[in-house]
């Protein structure tokens, strides 16, 4: 997994590339608890993204808790496939797409 | 039939996925179902990998097999860890807020969604849990 930052003020895009997994959620978890300060409008492009496990399910719900208290968090570029995994687990609900 | 016998630690987790990967690429299976295929092996390896061995630690073997007419991917997993029916869960509630949400129980559930079958069994004192899916 690589994960591509970009900052403009109190937006910060985070680009997730490849598997985001058991072994791989944990350096995205790490990311936001290291780069989420002063953030306000967080938009995570998944357009490069292979799949998201559980494991990164649990790293999104818990950013997006984070994000509620202080302004936004936004996906962009989720495939269909993604967007399935979004729809069985009941995530396509809670998270918001662009 | 392939299989591959290694240590149940999350580290091998990327090794099963490539593996099973070449065995679906062979088998020309749609990409949406190697993807499917590909987060439910991160689940039940990682399940595997915490849960069955405790501190000890310990092996898991994974088997695949495509068969033609229809083509079906069947993919098992044996490990000699503590009894545990996955199946057992009762599912997640996937339709409560944010806040209220648990991601405990979601990986299976995830397997139960994604895959056209999944039988558990305890045989020869081996977890073995076999999932299958249409290509």
């Amino acid at each position: 997994m690589t994960i591509n930052k970009n900052s403009e003020g109190s937006k910060l895009t985070v680009a997730v590339e490849g598997r985001l997994d058991t072994t791989t959620a944990p350096q995205l978890e790490e990311e936001f608890k290291n780069s989420l300060e002063g953030v306000e409008d967080l938009v995570l492009d998944f357009s490069k993204l292979d799949y998201i496990s559980s494991a990164g399910l649990r790293v999104l719900l818990s950013a997006q808790k984070q994000m509620n208290k202080v302004g936004k968090m936004t996906l962009t570029g989720v495939s269909p496939e993604i967007m399935e995994i979004f729809e069985v687990t009941g995530f396509s609900d809670i998270l918001t797409f662009a | 039939m392939k299989e591959i016998t290694l240590e149940a630690d999350v580290k091998n987790i990327p090794v099963v996925t490539d593996f099973v990967n070449e065995v679906l690429e062979e088998a020309e299976c749609p990409i949406k179902v190697q993807m499917q295929i590909d987060v439910i092996l991160d689940e039940v390896f990682a399940n595997i990998a915490l849960y069955a061995y405790g501190e000890s630690g310990g092996d898991a073997t994974v088997c695949v097999d495509v068969s033609d007419e229809p083509k079906v991917i069947s993919i098992t997993f044996k490990d000699k860890g503590m009894p545990f029916d996955p199946l057992s869960r009762e599912d997640p509630d996937v339709t409560l807020s944010v806040e209220d949400r648990k991601i405990g129980g979601l990986g299976i559930f995830m397997v139960k969604k994604m895959m056209d079958e999944v039988v558990y069994r305890y045989e020869d004192g081996m977890n073995v849990l076999t999932v299958r899916k249409k290509m």
